[in-house]
Formats: C-alpha cells, sequence, structure tokens
C-alpha cells in the first residue's frame, strides 16, 4: 500500500513537471482503485454499483482540474482520496441518498482487489453532446479516435493551441455540466 | 466515452497549468476593492479628526483587530482550498482577533471611564456600522468567492464563511477609519454582528458556488 503510494505520488510530480506519459500511467493506476472505492460506497448506499464509472469519471475529471491544489511536498493519495470522498457523495446526495460515506472508502481499497469496468459509464457520453461543436469534435478525436493534438489540429485545420484551449474548455465545460445538472 | 478514452484526453490536457488559487485570490480581492473603496469614499470618508485620533491606541486597535480577522482568515482559506486539508490546528488563528479585542476591553476597564459603559458600547454609529460593514463586504465577498472558486473545497459552506470572514475583516478597516466609535465594547459588539452576517452569507452562498 505505502509502496503503491509512493509510486503515485512520484508519477504526479513528473506529471506536473510536464511529463504526459507519466500523467497517463498515473490515471490508469488510480483508476481500478477509485473503481473499487467507488462500488463499495455504492453498495453501503444500497445503490447498484453500475453507477460506479460514472463516479470513477467525475473524480477523474475532479482531479485533473483541480490539480494545482496538489501540494507537490504532500502525499498524493491523501488528496486524491478526499476529492473521490467528496464526489462519492455528491453523487449519493444527487440520487436522493441519506449519506454515509466511510472515510475508508477510498483508503482501505485492498492490493488485490480490482474491478474491471463493467457498465458503461453514461453521464459524460451524455453532456459530451450538449457541449460546442468545436469541443466535441476535438474531444471526440482525441478521447476517442485517440488522435494526438497535432493530428487534431490537422483534421479541423486548427492551430495546435486552439485544440489545446478547446480541449481544455470542453473538459471544463463538461465537469460542469455533470456538477450541476 | 469509456473511462480509457476521457483519461486519453485528460492527458492530452496536461501541459494546461492553472495558477495557483492565492494568485487568484488576490487577484480578485484586488478587482473587488475599488467597489467598496468607492462605497466608502462616496457615503463615509475618513472621519475629520483623523489626525488626533491616531494619538488614541484604541483608534488604533480597530485596524489591529480588524486586520487580525482579515489576514488570518485569508492564509485558514487558502488553506481549505486543498480538499484534504482539515479546520483543525488552524482554527486558533481566527481567535486572533477575538484574544486582541478581550485584551482592548479588559485594558479600557481598567483606566478611568470618560463614558459609561453602556455609551460606550452602544455608540452613535452602531446603525451605520451594521449598514456599512455588510455594503463594503460584497464585492469584496464576491472576489474572495470567485478567487476560491478556483480551488478544491470539501466544504464549501465552510470555505464561503471564510470568504465571508475575509471580507468583512477588509471592509471593517475600511469602517474603522470612517467610525467615531473606539471603544473596543462597541467594537466587540456592532463589528461582531456585522461580521456575522457578511459570514453567514457567505457560508450559504459558499455551499452553493464552492462546489466542485
Amino acid at each position: 500500500m505505502r509502496g503503491r503510494e509512493d509510486e503515485w505520488t512520484g508519477l504526479m510530480r513528473s506529471a506536473m513537471a510536464g511529463d504526459d506519459a507519466a500523467y497517463h500511467r498515473l490515471l490508469k493506476a488510480i483508476t481500478p482503485v477509485l473503481r473499487a472505492a467507488a462500488r463499495r460506497g455504492l453498495a453501503r448506499a444500497g445503490q447498484p454499483p453500475d453507477q460506479a464509472e460514472d463516479i470513477v469519471q467525475e473524480i477523474l475529471l475532479a482531479v485533473h482540474l483541480k490539480r494545482h491544489t496538489w501540494d507537490s511536498e504532500a502525499a498524493f493519495a491523501p488528496w486524491l482520496f478526499a476529492i473521490g470522498r467528496n464526489k462519492l457523495i455528491d453523487a449519493l446526495r444527487r440520487r436522493g441518498k441519506r449519506v454515509f460515506v466511510n472515510i475508508d472508502d477510498f483508503a482501505e481499497t485492498l492490493p488485490g482487489e480490482v474491478p474491471q469496468e463493467t457498465a458503461s459509464a453514461g453521464e459524460v457520453a451524455a453532456q459530451l453532446g450538449t457541449l460546442p461543436q468545436r469541443q466535441r469534435d476535438v474531444l471526440q478525436s482525441i478521447a476517442v479516435e485517440a488522435a494526438s493534438i497535432k493530428d487534431t489540429a490537422a483534421k479541423f485545420s486548427m492551430s495546435e493551441g486552439a485544440v489545446r484551449v478547446a480541449l481544455h474548455r470542453g473538459l471544463a465545460a463538461l465537469t460542469a455540466k455533470l456538477r450541476d445538472h | 466515452m469509456d473511462t480509457d478514452q476521457l483519461i486519453r484526453s485528460l492527458a492530452a490536457d496536461n501541459a494546461h497549468r492553472a495558477p495557483r488559487v492565492g494568485a487568484v485570490l488576490t487577484m480578485a480581492l484586488l478587482v473587488a476593492a475599488p467597489f467598496s473603496i468607492l462605497f466608502f469614499a462616496t457615503f463615509l470618508g475618513v472621519r475629520a479628526d483623523v489626525m488626533s485620533a491616531m494619538h488614541n491606541p484604541f483608534f488604533d486597535m480597530k485596524f489591529a483587530v480588524t486586520l487580525s480577522l482579515a489576514i488570518p482568515a485569508i492564509i485558514v482559506s487558502l488553506h481549505l482550498s486543498r480538499p484534504e486539508a482539515l479546520l483543525r490546528g488552524w482554527a486558533w488563528l481566527l481567535l486572533l482577533p477575538v484574544g486582541l479585542l478581550a485584551v482592548a476591553i479588559g485594558s479600557e476597564a481598567m483606566m478611568a471611564p470618560a463614558m459609561p459603559m453602556t455609551m460606550r458600547l452602544m455608540g452613535k454609529n452602531s446603525r451605520m456600522c451594521l449598514v456599512a460593514i455588510p455594503a463594503m463586504s460584497l464585492p469584496l465577498l464576491a472576489g474572495a468567492l470567485f478567487g476560491l472558486r478556483h480551488g478544491a473545497p470539501s466544504s464549501p459552506a465552510l470555505a464561503g464563511a471564510l470568504a465571508g470572514l475575509v471580507s468583512a475583516g477588509l471592509a471593517a478597516t475600511l469602517y474603522a477609519s470612517h467610525c467615531t466609535d473606539d471603544s473596543p465594547l462597541f467594537v466587540a459588539t456592532w463589528y461582531t454582528l456585522a461580521t456575522a452576517v457578511v459570514t453567514a452569507i457567505g457560508a450559504l452562498v459558499g455551499s452553493k458556488v464552492l462546489r466542485f
């Protein structure tokens, strides 16, 4: 556990220093842990686990957009789990559930417990359709078609800077829509 | 969009760098301050006898009290803009103005009173104090909330209350230069009441707008 969390902290430090591959690796590494915790939280609230993936995606978006609030001198896991708890509570409240989130839902995940994505997430996909055309195109291209920023720029005859702006705005708008809908 | 695809788009956006919450909060307060100062200059202004008032330690004490509210409130609000942060260990900073006031009230009580206690407490400007401090707080409160929206507070209502303390502390600093009531008893009563109003508004609005 401690080793895993130290590894996360190291990856996040590299990511913040501009290492995109380390960031990708970190997000992949935390996802199964978040998924297990979200399932446990849903089960505790008497909710079907098929909403877990929506919660995981909301947590990942929040991690991304709020990563400047992480203190690079501090461990990464407590920061991550605080965001996870926050998003889990929000999700349960939206579903009108009395909220009892165990403080350890996130922290106590066992290493062997790594559920795979089962039900696909619907909320991000649904909100994607409400974004402005340009942001949607750029997000589709980079996320779904796995195109690089450069290729996406060429495809839509945009500058790379404009692609970056549209990508970031699209992610921020998605997060706002998920939070407020 | 499945989660792997989402992660791919997040990693592609890694180059985007957001400013620190402290920088955004500072900018937002600097943008908001002229509105409060304009209100102050239009409706209040510095009291006429300010030169002689500066020789009165209880006049100076008002600024010590209001700034010892505003500055620690800024520090604590920035601390709480991190999701894992707890108020525990930091709350004592918010007791500084309370301690200062207690000392001031104690030292005033030991002096030969110029006025009876009830007159010092009620003062001449209590109603103005209750209107002016919240009014001058509002632009600053909007600024503080805007700045803290850039953070990720786990308790939006608490963070909003701190935004209220920040703005009330700054507005009260302006107001203190206008008000001719210098007794710590007056400050402890009416400034506190005005601050409580602003803090409650901050908590209420914060619980809505500081969710991330």
